[in-house]
């Protein structure tokens, strides 16, 4: 490629480019999680015996991944901790336990998945799951590209370099953590 | 804020181009670039491709109403399957495959680096990978026409159970792919417009304050902005839809506590605001154009900014015009109906403010002055019929007729095909380094026009007397087979013929004028904004010494000035002797 | 145009610019009412949209003047803006010794120029609000009692109709089924269920100005008075699938006499043309 973009390098609002444009990402992402949520609650409250449904998922499961996720997010902040005092090493090997904790997440979710396709609690025999499935299925994938950005970055960082992407990837992980908080209040707490 | 910033960043950007000059494979250069510029012509060029799509189905259906069940020349034997696919795809073509890409990508590409002063995009190979989804998902459209079963015929709204069910709409292929197509093009647009925001937030050149930005950029990052906070739901629908389809599930399914209503909530949540993403950078070229032209600062910048992001707003809260006799709560009809006639407030006083503009001007009627001006007469037309489609009362009379699709195109066509000419007409110098060939230009220009309105004016009575749109043919309604119908219904077609044949004019001089035409100068108009500070065309790298800013982009004829432009880049002359504008 | 800014001269503070605004907001509500009145004598009045397409129904007449009403008041925008727009054209056309001023909104007077069509604009859309609600509600949220009930169901790709018969209640024996053939009384509150066996259909007359989407799933209720005898079209207004231009039906409006013959020739034969009771 040819050499560096001055564009790139400029912040004329003020703020990093990066970082703007990680927060244009998750702008970008509200809504289309708002499209599957907002329909999703319109309808509950048309047909209440899909409460059933939501009873047979497992809230012990959820609370422990949302505690998961929590610690993750943790993770994710001390990495960007060590990131501010240039400590490379230290900020990837936090980062890389903030990815552990999504990939336990995911094998977890993957687990819960096998026992309702187990019981025949699919998107074919209820539009309750169907939500539920399309809702932690997108989160999922949002899970499963924030792990793999956690562990490049992670791997970058070793060697200390892009330290401020420590920061960006933080966001990102917050973000899907709070994504999660609404999932599992909407489909496991309320009955 | 006496002046702007003019110390310490001056001309000190250094240039980071050294090996722009080296010689790329031709694949590296047009195929694999992360120039804007080059990205922005192939946005260019796929549009105007796929706008040849769309428009000879335009041609074909259209003849196929005037002349029901005889050969159309040139397509032959129109079938009820293939009529509704050819509606179909027409309007998701122009909408998403040829107003989108071109008014939105490819101007938005070439204009605002150049215009914000920078050297390209802030993610230059985000913005590649952009066209090359957009591309895959245009691939995806057309290989849609040719599966088995055909492409998908449901409306460009695709409403459910119809687009849900192969049983319903007899396409199983043709509708998934349709989806998927739309779906991955959405993808590509969200990438592109995070790039337009946050180039036009962060890569502004020193000096460039928020009212320093000519509004073609701020459209177009209002117009992002918009699409990214409402197609996310329709994402989520597609999504959904596809599961329908393919996956047995019922989201939209009545039988098994689904709701086909839904889709069309999550349908015109993001399309009434995608009207007004395309409109606003069509808004914005004509907020170049018109000053330029009639040499004449811009009446009000503010006033055309905040009219923008108020109509911008307005638009996520008048979806349900859509829907007023779908179903929905008639009760619910009252609201919108209420917020889609104040949106006449803002674009009213959008329209003021370009009138205004050309008071106590000096008008020079070039090419692209007279686009612009004919998307003043076209759209006001456009605007005020759709009053009559936002009072409910009315609606209920005019909904699904042939009124909507006049209405509809007297606001489209000037957004997408009058806007696109216009700005094109006006950048090509800069873009291609030559001139288009004015008097062809003027005839294409003419040509264009009138038969515009031969093909929409009398669709308007049409639709008023009972048209409804969509029909395959009217022969099966005794009521709508009377001479007067049959009358206006042919001199459409026949326009809608002579239209088609008068882009060729377009087309030659296009492809004539980039090889052959008159060489461009720099800035062959005395413009004042950025882009006409660069060579034409413009080099990797767009600026030989970085620019910095120190005025608005509209300071015509300024009083104090022996020349009637000032370029928004040339230094004040001495310290704290004009004030620049924005110094109140 | 010697004068540099002629703007700077006229442009009064105080009072000044508010009694002009007040002024022209006076004067234009007046010429949009007065052009209006016009509107209705010269151009035909009431009747401009029926001599199109008849008004047979009893709300017909009422949508019509929404439409006038409006097509007044944009009437008068429309061509208002044209004609400033082409006058500026002409007036600011490039030609030797005319130069160009350097004006923008902060000159009060041309401010004024914009905010007074502002407030008249938001008038005028209040008016058309108030009308429009008005004649929805009247059409859509409300409706008269009803002198029979029929049951419309829309399929692909056709339409089935089941009239109450003798008895006038909808689900008993006598209930006659047509297929694309509705009779209905002249001048008699018709309500209607509206139902969809398989995709979105959209019930539409448009003589009537009635128009309203059958949804899969849901029954959706709707009235309307024919007020003119004959024959007129049905017409599907939602697209559903090949056949949406293939499902013409008729609607007969019918006299009294007419209307009984109707049903007794029904009850007579135990079924129409083409009609089998299938739903």
């Amino acid at each position: 490629m040819s050499g560096q973009i001055i564009a790139t390098g400029r912040s004329a609002a003020g703020m990093p480019t990066g970082k703007l444009a990680v927060w244009m990402v998750i702008a970008s992402e509200i809504p289309i999680f708002g499209g599957i949520l907002a329909p999703y609650l319109m309808h509950r409250i048309g047909h209440p015996d899909w409460g059933q449904m939501a009873a047979s998922l497992n809230v012990w499961i959820g609370t422990f991944n949302t505690g998961l996720l929590v610690t993750s997010s943790l993770f994710a902040m001390l990495a960007h901790a060590a990131a501010e005092r240039g400590n490379g090493p230290l900020a990837a090997a936090r980062l890389r336990l903030a990815a552990y904790g999504g990939l336990i997440f995911l094998c977890v979710k993957a687990y819960e998945w096998y026992t309702k396709i187990a019981h025949d609690h699919v998107p074919q025999t209820g539009t309750f799951y169907g939500y539920y499935f399309s809702a932690t299925g997108l989160h999922g994938i949002h899970i499963l590209a924030g792990v793999a950005i956690l562990l490049a970055i992670a791997a970058q960082a070793e060697k200390g370099k892009n330290l401020g992407r420590v920061e960006l990837i933080g966001i990102y992980w917050h973000f899907v953590d709070v994504v999660w908080f609404f999932l599992f209040h909407i489909f496991y707490i309320i009955r | 804020m006496a002046s702007h910033s003019v110390t310490a960043h001056g001309h000190s950007e250094p240039h980071g181009h050294h090996d722009a000059h080296h010689e790329e494979h031709w694949f590296l250069k047009y195929c694999w670039s992360t120039d804007h510029k080059m990205i922005a012509k192939q946005y260019l060029l796929t549009g105007l491709f796929m706008a040849l799509i769309g428009g000879f189905f335009a041609y074909v259906f259209r003849w196929q109403l005037a002349f029901p069940n005889q050969p159309v020349p040139f397509f032959g034997i129109v079938t009820p399957a293939s009529y509704n696919m050819m509606i179909t795809q027409h309007g998701t073509i122009m909408i998403f495959f040829v107003a989108m890409p071109v008014l939105l990508a490819a101007f938005g590409n070439y204009l605002i680096p150049l215009m914000v002063g920078a050297d390209d995009m802030v993610f230059p190979r985000l913005n590649r990978a952009s066209y090359q989804v957009f591309l895959i998902s245009s691939i995806i459209l057309i290989w849609s026409f040719f599966v088995p079963g055909g492409g998908f015929g449901g409306a460009w709204t695709a409403y459910p159970p119809l687009s849900a069910g192969s049983q319903f709409n007899l396409t199983p292929s043709g509708s998934t792919l349709w989806v998927v197509a739309v779906a991955v093009e959405f993808v590509a647009f969200l990438m592109g417009g995070i790039n337009f925001i946050v180039t036009a937030m962060n890569a502004r050149a020193p000096g460039m304050k928020f009212e320093d930005v000519p509004l073609a950029v701020w459209m177009i990052v209002i117009a992002s902005i918009m699409f990214m906070m409402s197609v996310g739901p329709l994402i989520a629908g597609s999504v959904m839809l596809i599961m329908d389809q393919n996956f047995g599930t019922h989201f939209f399914d009545p039988r098994t506590g689904g709701d086909p209503v839904l889709w069309q909530h999550l349908f015109w949540f993001f399309g009434h605001p995608e009207v007004y993403v395309v409109l606003l950078p069509a808004l914005g070229f004509l907020a170049e154009i018109l000053p330029v032209f009639s040499r004449k600062k811009l009446f009000g910048y503010r006033t055309l900014l905040y009219s923008s992001i108020g109509t911008a707003c307005l638009s996520f809260f008048v979806w349900a015009h859509h829907q007023f006799i779908s179903g929905i709560d008639p009760r619910m009809a009252n609201v919108f109906a209420a917020t889609t006639v104040l949106i006449s407030i803002p674009i009213a006083e959008i329209m003021f403010v370009f009138i205004a503009t050309l008071y106590r001007s000096s008008i020079q009627f070039t090419v692209p002055m007279l686009w612009a001006l004919s998307f003043v007469a076209e759209f006001l037309v456009g605007g005020v019929t759709g009053i009559f489609l936002g009072a409910s009362g009315a609606d209920i009379h005019f909904h699904d007729t042939y009124f909507v699709l006049a209405h509809f195109h007297y606001t489209f066509f000037p957004i997408a095909i009058i806007g696109s000419f216009a700005g094109l007409t006006y950048w090509f110098p800069k873009m291609f380094g030559r001139h288009l060939n004015e008097g062809l230009g003027r005839l294409h220009f003419w040509i264009t026009i009138i038969s515009f309105n031969f093909i929409w004016m009398p669709l308007f009575f049409t639709g008023i007397m009972g048209d409804h749109r969509r029909i395959y043919s009217f022969a099966n309604f005794p009521d709508l087979m009377t001479p007067d119908r049959i009358l206006l219904r042919e001199i459409s077609s026949v326009a809608t013929a002579v239209m088609g044949v008068a882009q060729i004019l377009f087309f030659a001089n296009f492809f004539w004028s980039m090889y052959k035409g008159r060489k461009a100068e720099d800035n062959p108009y005395g413009a004042n904004t950025l882009e006409w500070r660069c060579p034409s065309p413009p080099p990797h790298g767009n600026f030989a010494v970085m620019p910095t800013v120190y005025r608005g982009p509209y300071e015509y004829s300024h009083p104090d000035r022996e020349s009637d432009f000032w370029p928004q880049d040339e230094p004040p002359v001495g310290q704290g002797g004009l004030k620049p504008e924005g110094a109140h | 145009m010697a004068e540099q800014h002629p703007s700077h001269e006229r442009g009064g503070s105080g009072w000044q610019p508010l009694a002009r605004s007040v002024f022209f907001t006076t004067f234009l509500g007046a010429v949009i009412v007065i052009g209006t009145v016009l509107f209705y004598i010269f151009a035909g009045g009431e009747d401009l949209i029926a001599r199109m397409i008849p008004a047979n129904s009893s709300f017909a007449g009422d949508i019509d003047f929404v439409i006038l009403i409006i097509a007044g008041i944009v009437g008068f925008w429309f061509f208002a803006s044209l004609f400033a727009f082409f006058v500026l054209l002409y007036q600011s056309r490039r030609r030797p010794g005319h130069k160009p001023e350097y004006l923008d909104k902060h000159d009060h007077q041309l401010h004024t120029w914009i905010s007074w069509p502002h407030w008249l604009v938001i008038a005028c859309d209040l008016i058309i609000i108030i009308v429009a609600v008005k004649v929805w509600h009247q059409v859509k949220q409300v409706a008269p009692p009803a002198d029979t009930v029929i049951r419309v169901v829309a399929q692909q790709w056709g339409w089935t109709f089941r009239h109450p018969g003798t008895d006038n209640k909808l689900d008993t024996a006598d209930d006659i089924v047509t297929i694309d053939r509705l009779h209905v009384p002249l001048d008699k509150v018709v309500h209607f269920e509206l139902q969809s066996r398989d995709v979105m259909h959209d019930f539409s007359v448009p003589v009537f100005r009635l128009k309203q989407d059958a949804v899969p799933g849901r029954t959706i209720k709707g009235w309307f008075k024919p007020v003119k005898a004959g024959a007129f079209d049905i017409q599907c207004a939602e697209m559903c699938g090949i056949g949406h231009g293939l499902m013409p039906a008729r609607i007969f409006v019918e006299t009294p006499e007419q209307h009984a013959a109707f049903i007794e020739d029904s009850a007579r034969n135990a079924s129409v043309p083409g009609g089998q009771p299938i739903y």
